[in-house]
């Protein structure tokens, strides 16, 4: 064996050495029983979840929710500054993205700019008749909102669903404003759904009025008071009966200043949760305390007050929820633990795949991949005689380095990408096909069996990588295109193509150069199997 | 061993043959998607699908029936099927209702799919797995699909128009087009639903249908510097018989693992296995009949590159003339090869 070829053969075996011990070893070791270490077991070839089982959830943001609460609090502070000033004004936001004032005097028009210089950085203004003026937030300013209520909300989901205790949960932003979140394991959807969709708003709010049997009656002359909300809690703690509550829109404290929540009892020995806020919460929270002795406090939860205490003394850290279920208790710590998302949450899909699922497809996927292993095995050796057998070690090397560097880079396999697997036996031996039919020809042509060799491989070769190439270029928009199991797919074609080239081409020749080398280089090499 | 032993068809005569075999295939099957639909997959359609494993599997009309029965609304939309092998005992029920999106109440339907079997009493059984897809997805998947075709064909036609030349790459890019509405055409037949996996198998035929493509016209290259007296038809037909037993082998190859998918790869995977199939077979029949002839349409109409490049063309109006009296002459020795 000359040196050149020496060198080449210690690749491969290099090669074939290292993704049989990434790719291989570890799925053998799991289902056999050997011995593996730990850190080799972890690289294992990952399934996706429609071969093991779980719940896939798609969610859309709903980020108009964002952009309405970013107008709500800014008219809520031109109120304030109007009212500072003196200014008289009605300010209202027509639309999610406007906020408009009416009613202000000439005479004042120069301190209404004043009092509204703090909306130039978000809101364009325009000037209308009769002192009405409308500011429309500005579309950067609305991207941005939108994009980072995405970011904040898969945070969110983040934070709730490692609370939840899933083990390798998969959270990712998806498309413009959507999130995609896969719990494997996990087949009590409802639960899961209702942890990570639930708003976990928490507000602390003076109540102004009330409790009273219903909206109308808090109602000043039919409507409700500027800069005032009525919210709706239960008549006591057992929920029974709905009362209604008049409190401030702007919160004194909200669940932003919560550093943590935790099962608790209240004094009643009922179930609670008990939260604790962080020092600018419990300075804001002392403040209003100590000023509102005597008055209720409600707490509220997702716009429903869920107590209203009356205030005994100065509180400055701590309170308790009470009024919960002990069903709820655990779930609510969480949620409030994990902070409220920052707009509503839609479901736009939802799939659960019980485990007998995942495994009936493992089981039909394998069985495809070793039927179709061996139909192409029985066919290029038929086909191909000896030179069949180069062509099907170059196969199995492919298999083995596909499944090694999926291990390796961490990609998923799915059951469409068993599919690609499959597909890439069938595709991937048509580069040998290539190759082979061309030394065919030019051992047709007489031009000696070395010669045909190398011009079989080396004119076949452009021709390779531009079938490589077209079937990549597909490839890769099929990332583009699909989630989850059709990414599966596309990773495992684009990963098989790749190593395919390195197969068919590298491995394969060195294998013809074995062969040939076992003859003297003198000897005249009249016929191959092929 | 050798499938055609020196094959000498002449493919480019029955061109015209071809189209009008493509044609009726093509508008036969957007005949029967205009009429009957092309049945959309649930992640298209939207909906709520549930599969169960019972102890003894139930009829499937027995499962209709306590739809019908149980379930609100009736389920005269329902659609009832054995799932998998029929050993694991499982009944898929599919029905066009979603929950509404907001809150966990997605589910209803699923929900109400399974009081219905259950009150039937239909023997015991579990849910192994449900499937809800709200009504905004299949619209944004349909368009997603579409730029990721559009996008790989344009990348196809650019990669090819770099390495060969426009017209090879328009053929190629045809040809293309021509196995994704053929593909499409066979599914309206066999009336396989429109599913993420069945989208996944036409972009994966996309890329694939170049590849025989590609091996022919890397022939008509090589031959075009050796052949310089040929007539273009004429080194396309020898370059298509040539590769002939490559193009049939390698197409042999990628079916025999699509057809081990088909028989043995599970329910799932049904749809897509048969769209590879009918894409391989039809992107083989394409890369022999439809590219090639698309080439010789395109140079028919625009000046050639490589003719006009050549060295051995004199000049540009003799070309034609030439290329005239050659293919008359090769009709001739192909008549006298024939006797």
């Amino acid at each position: 064996m000359n040196k050149n070829i020496r060198w080449k053969v210690i690749t491969i075996v290099a090669v074939l050495v290292i993704f049989t011990g990434v790719g291989v070893y570890p799925i053998l070791a799991e289902a056999y029983r050997m011995p593996s270490p730990a850190w080799l077991q972890q690289k294992q070839l990952k399934l996706g979840l429609d071969l093991k089982g779980g719940v896939h959830l798609v969610l859309r943001v709903q980020t108009d929710d964002a952009i309405r609460l970013q107008s709500d609090q800014t008219a809520e502070q031109l109120r304030e500054a109007l009212r500072m000033r003196n200014i008289p004004g009605m300010v209202s936001t027509p639309s999610i993205s406007q906020i408009r004032v009416e009613g202000v005097p000439p005479g004042q028009d120069a301190a209404f700019r004043d009092a509204s210089a703090d909306l130039s950085t978000s809101f364009d203004r325009s000037p209308g008749t009769n002192g009405s003026y409308t500011f429309t937030m500005k579309p950067n300013i609305q991207n941005q909102l939108r994009a980072d209520s995405v970011v904040q909300a898969r945070q969110t989901i983040d934070r709730r669903v490692n609370e939840l205790g899933v083990a390798e949960p998969q959270i990712a932003e998806q498309g413009v404003d959507q999130i995609l979140v896969q719990l494997p394991g996990v087949t009590d959807v409802e639960h899961a759904k209702s942890i990570i969709g639930s708003p976990g708003l928490l507000e602390l709010k003076i109540v102004e009025a009330g409790p009273a049997a219903s909206r109308e009656d808090l109602m000043q002359n039919g409507q409700v008071p500027e800069g005032m909300d009525i919210v709706p809690g239960n008549a006591d703690a057992t929920g029974g009966g709905t009362v209604y509550y008049m409190v401030r829109k702007a919160a004194a404290v909200s669940g932003h200043d919560l550093t943590n929540a935790r099962p608790a009892v209240d004094q009643n020995n009922l179930p609670a949760v008990s939260f604790t806020l962080n020092s600018e919460g419990a300075r804001k929270f002392g403040t209003i305390t100590e000023t509102n002795i005597g008055r209720r406090l409600a707490i509220i939860l997702d716009n429903r007050v869920s107590s209203a205490p009356t205030i005994q003394s100065r509180i400055t850290d701590n309170g308790q929820i009470t009024g919960v279920t002990r069903d709820e208790v655990n779930d609510l710590s969480l949620i409030l633990k994990s902070g409220a998302l920052p707009a509503k949450l839609t479901y736009l899909q939802e799939q659960t795949i019980g485990p007998s699922l995942g495994a009936d497809s493992i089981r039909s996927g394998v069985t495809a991949s070793v039927v179709g292993l061996l139909l192409i095995i029985f066919f290029m050796l038929i086909y191909y005689k000896l030179s069949g057998i180069n062509a099907i070690i170059a196969l199995v090397f492919n298999l083995i380095i596909l499944l090694g560097l999926m291990a390796y880079i961490g990609a998923v396999m799915t059951l469409p990408g068993i599919a690609g697997f499959v597909l890439t036996m069938g595709i991937g031996v048509d580069s040998n096909v290539l190759i082979f039919e061309r030394i065919k020809e030019e051992l047709e042509a007489q031009h000696g069996v070395r010669a045909s060799i190398n011009a079989g491989f080396d004119r076949v070769f452009w021709t390779l990588v531009d079938t490589h190439v077209s079937a990549l270029i597909a490839a890769l928009f099929l990332i583009q295109f699909g989630t989850g199991p059709i990414r599966g797919f596309a990773y495992t074609l684009i990963i098989g193509l790749a190593s395919n080239l390195f197969t068919s081409i590298f491995v394969s020749k060195t294998l013809f150069e074995i062969a040939l080398s076992r003859r003297s280089p003198r000897e005249q090499v009249a016929t191959l199997s092929i | 061993m050798h499938i055609f032993t020196n094959p000498n068809y002449n493919f480019l005569r029955w061109r015209w043959h071809a189209v009008a075999v493509s044609w009726i295939v093509i508008l036969a099957g957007l005949f029967a998607i205009y009429t009957k639909g092309l049945p959309k997959g649930i992640e298209f359609a939207g909906g709520t699908s549930v599969i169960m494993q019972f102890d003894t599997t139930p009829s499937v009309e027995a499962v209709r029936d306590a739809l019908n029965r149980n379930y609100p609304g009736g389920g005269q939309d329902a659609v009832v099927q054995s799932y998998g092998d029929p050993a694991v005992r499982q009944v898929m029920v599919r029905v066009p209702q979603v929950g509404a999106e907001q809150g966990t109440s997605l589910s209803v339907p699923a929900q109400n799919v399974e009081n219905a079997l259950r009150k039937a009493n239909l023997g015991n059984f579990k849910v192994v797995g449900t499937e809800i897809v709200g009504p905004s997805v299949g619209d944004e998947l349909t368009q997603k699909g579409l730029s990721a075709f559009i996008l790989s064909l344009i990348g196809i036609l650019g990669y090819i128009a770099f390495r060969y030349e426009f017209s090879f790459a328009v053929g190629a890019v045809v040809a293309t087009l021509h196995d994704v509405l053929v593909t499409f055409a066979f599914l309206a037949f066999f009336r396989y639903d429109l599913t993420l996996n069945v989208i996944a198998a036409l972009l994966t035929v996309t890329g694939y249908s170049t590849n025989d493509t590609i091996v022919i016209f890397d022939r008509v290259r090589e031959n075009m510097r050796k052949m310089r007296r040929d007539s273009l038809s004429e080194v396309i037909n020898i370059s298509i018989n040539q590769t002939l037993g490559r193009t049939v082998i390698t197409a042999g190859t990628a079916l025999l693992s699509a057809i081990a998918l088909f028989l043995f790869g599970g329910e799932v995977l049904h749809g897509f296995a048969f769209t590879m199939i009918v894409g391989i077979v039809t992107g083989t029949y394409s890369s022999v009949f439809v590219a090639a002839a698309i080439v010789t349409f395109w140079r028919r109409t625009k000046p050639s590159k490589l003719s006009t490049a050549s060295p051995a063309a004199v000049t540009a109006p003799a070309a034609p003339a030439r290329n005239a009296a050659s293919s008359r002459k090769s009709k001739s020795q192909r008549k006298a090869r024939a006797s």
